[in-house]
């Protein structure tokens, strides 16, 4: 494949291939690649703390239980659905730019970010609730509101927290990659024959959600609500 | 058989330019304002400008070894206290690791080599090149305000829960240090994947890769596996430390032995990423001083992607003392030994490349040479170490100090000096001064061997690591590491001397100067910007010694490099 010639195309210009590509399809792949490498990266991150998790589940199950019970399974199954149509939302954007589309393109990705910032605004008042009811990890936790299990629903917290919050950060940077990506829609950058920079967005968008996917069973989901242990 | 077609061909690479007359263009003189150099994303200056900054640090973790050692010339702590001999040893391996060992090869040969060798223009990500080489200041950074402002006291390994809970040192703003500096890590062992995947010239298959790329691509595997766990492991220290998460600590229900698994999970693996770029400079070395190809080129290539797989599964060796189960122990004792095969399929496939080879005893052969029998040294106390019963006695004694220096020092120090000799005419287009340069080698040799094998002796007799005060009876064994010191500090200045002075009246370099294969020995020394005219195309194996030049040139030309015609192996 060669460099697209810039009259070809239909609404603004791409920017030419980079000086030390060979052609576009070499710049394409590299992009591609370097995106799949990264979340490689990402897996690793979150692996980390996955694996506390596990640790301390096994170690705690009965704590782990008790403590999950406190969080808001409802809000959580929300935010799983507002990700989920996020994530076709994203697609469609694709879809759009493949097709030529631009206001399908442009419209999915408003929606996409409209939804990621639900999650966000959602995920704030949950973690509002939690600061208020002494479930923040701190000085101000309440180690007693777990019987014998304090400390180790701290940990369960303590994970929740991190994990909860590293994702939220990767939301945060994924609304920043989504205005960069509509600035580009918008100036015309993305055209069937070159969509690889909404395309590589879409999977650290979609790769965010999955996260997600897993979070909510693991944390919100641990059995607690249906045998009536807490509450 | 000439195969490689360049426009580089066209011109006589044994020519060196005329010391009068029109300057050429460089990579070197394109630009000599400080935004030419800050804002540059040519892959050679950001290797300029990692090597400027690497041997800085490099100082800086060699005053703390020297502090040191002048403590341990004598038994008593008669010049530093306790508490502050904490935080030399922790700043030295802090600083040592992260700042130097981790970046050295990868960041300065492989950064400024890499896309030359597979025959691009620059890296797959020019700009994201320029900024690993921004996080990894601010992450120095971090380090320096830490250094100056009282240091931290935990070892470089953040042991919890001293480092999370009791540790009343700078452990916060080091843990951001090493946190930060990771991400530069991570961004360029994904610049090499992707530019190792992507970016090689038509023609240029995997097998025809010089050994020296495969060892940045395993060794860009393993960053980009490892260093999110490290960084996601010192986000939880912090949080321990700032808002008693309990997660690592006991206290509070926490199991610290976690901190230890999630830790070496990247610790034992940045091993490799501390030496396998090294084996990488020595193939190319070895090679190209017996002026033979490499002995078992597919061999040393799989057992570079061997040592990144198995490196990965080795780590509970580093827990044979702390409450890990017997039996995942016996597992991970086995795994160890199992590194030392493919480690000693490189040593033997060298050792072997020198047979009938026409050995020249350069200066970077020189370091080869050493490197093979440190390494050797370094690798087989390892295996001693992954005995669990002998590791019981071992375990923090200076034995283990003296087996990771013999790997760390005489195996990656010993190779990137040898591959900063080596590559030295095309980083500049200046031979340094060989005569020195030898004597500098020999001294580093022997500095280094007087310096660290009397600690194999020490650590065999139980003198524990990472204590200030000894007994008396060990004062000799501590005299002469503390004197091979000194010998060792002086090989290590002399370099920055002869060097730098090379830099303006080292005699000018050709293209080729020491009639090696491989693409970065056909373009000229220093390179252009672009490295190359137009995209090479090869179809020659890499190490071609003995066939004719990879560079084809006008009619009647006659190589002036003797190596070609009386190569027994042709
Ligand atoms: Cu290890």
């Amino acid at each position: 494949m060669t460099p697209l010639s810039d009259h070809v195309l239909p609404a603004g210009v791409p920017p030419p291939t980079a000086h030390h590509f060979i052609d576009l399809h070499q710049q394409e792949e590299a992009e591609k690649l370097g995106m799949w490498t990264f979340l490689i990266t990402e897996v690793m991150f979150f692996g980390a703390l996955f694996t506390a998790y596990v640790v301390y589940r096994n170690m705690y199950p009965e704590a782990f239980m008790l403590a999950s019970s406190k969080l808001d399974w409802k809000l959580g199954g929300l935010n799983t659905l507002v990700l989920i149509v996020s994530s076709l939302t994203m697609a469609m954007a694709i879809r759009g730019a493949q097709t030529a589309k631009r206001g399908v393109m442009l419209w999915n990705i408003v929606f996409t970010m409209i939804l990621g910032a639900v999650f966000l605004v959602v995920k704030y008042f949950e973690y509002m609730s939690k600061w208020e009811h002494h479930l923040m990890p701190g000085p101000s936790f309440d180690v007693e509101a777990f019987g014998a299990w304090g400390p180790q629903a701290r940990i369960f917290f303590s994970i929740y927290f991190a994990m909860t919050g590293l994702h939220a950060f990767h939301m945060v940077v994924g609304l920043g990659i989504m205005t960069w990506v509509f600035l580009k829609a918008r100036k015309g950058h993305f055209t069937p024959q070159r969509y690889v920079g909404i395309e590589i967005s879409g999977l650290y968008w979609h790769f965010v959600d999955l996260v997600w996917i897993f979070l909510f069973p693991m944390l919100y989901l641990l059995g607690a609500h249906t045998t009536g242990l807490g509450h | 058989m000439s195969n490689t077609i360049s426009p580089a061909a066209h011109q006589d690479p044994h020519r060196v330019e005329p010391d009068s007359g029109r300057e050429t263009s460089t990579y070197l003189n394109n630009g000599y304002g400080w935004k030419s150099w800050l804002f540059t994303i040519d892959h050679k200056r950001i290797a300029i400008l990692y090597l400027v900054s690497i041997s800085f640090f490099f100082a800086i973790g060699g005053v703390f070894a020297t502090l040191m050692r002048l403590e341990l010339a004598t038994p008593k702590g008669d010049m530093l206290q306790s508490d502050t001999y904490n935080k030399l040893f922790t700043m030295h391996g802090l600083v040592m690791i992260f700042f130097f060992l981790v970046p050295s090869i990868p960041a300065v040969l492989g950064n400024f080599l890499m896309p030359i060798m597979i025959g691009a223009k620059d890296l797959a990500f020019p700009k994201i090149n320029l900024l690993s080489w921004y996080i990894y200041v601010v992450g120095g950074a971090a380090t320096l305000y830490v250094a100056l402002t009282g240091g931290v006291d935990t070892g470089w390994t953040f042991y919890t829960p001293y480092s999370s809970t009791y540790a009343n040192t700078h452990v916060v703003p080091m843990a951001i240090g090493v946190f930060i500096t990771g991400f530069s890590s991570i961004l360029t062992g994904l610049n090499f994947i992707v530019t190792v995947h992507k970016m090689r010239a038509p023609g240029l298959t995997w097998f025809k890769l010089p050994l020296f790329v495969w060892a940045q691509y395993a060794t860009s595997l393993i960053m980009v596996l490892g260093t999110p766990v490290l960084a996601t492991t010192i986000l939880l220290v912090g949080l321990e430390r700032l808002f008693h998460i309990g997660i690592f600590d006991p206290t509070l229900g926490g199991d610290p032995v976690l901190f230890q698994h999630l830790f070496w999970f990247y610790s034992h693996p940045a091993v490799y990423i501390m030496i396998l770029p090294g084996m990488g400079v020595i193939s190319e070395i070895i090679s190209c001083f017996s002026k033979k190809r490499v002995f078992g080129y597919s061999f040393i290539a799989f057992s570079t992607l061997a040592i990144a797989v198995l490196g990965f599964l080795v780590w509970g060796h580093h827990l044979f003392v702390s409450s890990q189960s017997a039996y995942a122990g016996i597992v991970f004792s086995v795994i160890s030994m199992l590194v030392a095969v493919p480690s000693a399929v490189k040593v033997f496939n060298w050792t072997a490349t020198f047979y009938k080879g026409t050995i020249e005893l350069t200066t970077p052969m020189m370091y080869a040479v050493g490197f093979i029998g440190l390494f050797t040294i370094g690798g087989l106390t390892g295996v001693f170490l992954a005995i669990m019963s002998v590791d019981v006695h071992l375990t923090d004694t200076y034995f283990v100090v003296a087996h990771f220096h013999y790997v760390m020092v005489g195996g990656m120090l010993m190779a990137y000096m040898g591959g900063l000799h080596f590559w030295w005419p095309k980083m500049f287009g200046r031979m340094y001064p060989e005569f020195i340069a030898k004597f500098a080698a020999v001294t580093i040799f022997i500095g280094f061997n007087l310096t660290f094998f009397p600690q194999f002796l020490l650590g065999y007799m139980g003198m524990p690591r990472r204590y200030h005060v000894y007994p008396p009876e060990f004062q000799l064994l501590n005299i002469l590491s503390s004197a091979g010191a000194s010998v060792l500090a002086v090989g290590y200045m002399l370099p920055v001397f002869y060097l730098l002075w090379s830099l303006k009246w080292g005699k000018k370099a050709s293209a080729n100067p020491w009639g090696a294969k491989g693409l970065e020995w056909t373009i000229p020394s220093p390179p252009i910007t672009h490295n190359f005219e137009s995209i090479p195309v090869v179809t020659e194996e890499a190490y071609a010694y003995g066939s004719e030049p990879t560079i084809t040139v006008g009619p009647g030309h006659q190589n002036p490099n003797p190596h070609y015609k009386d190569d027994p192996i042709v």
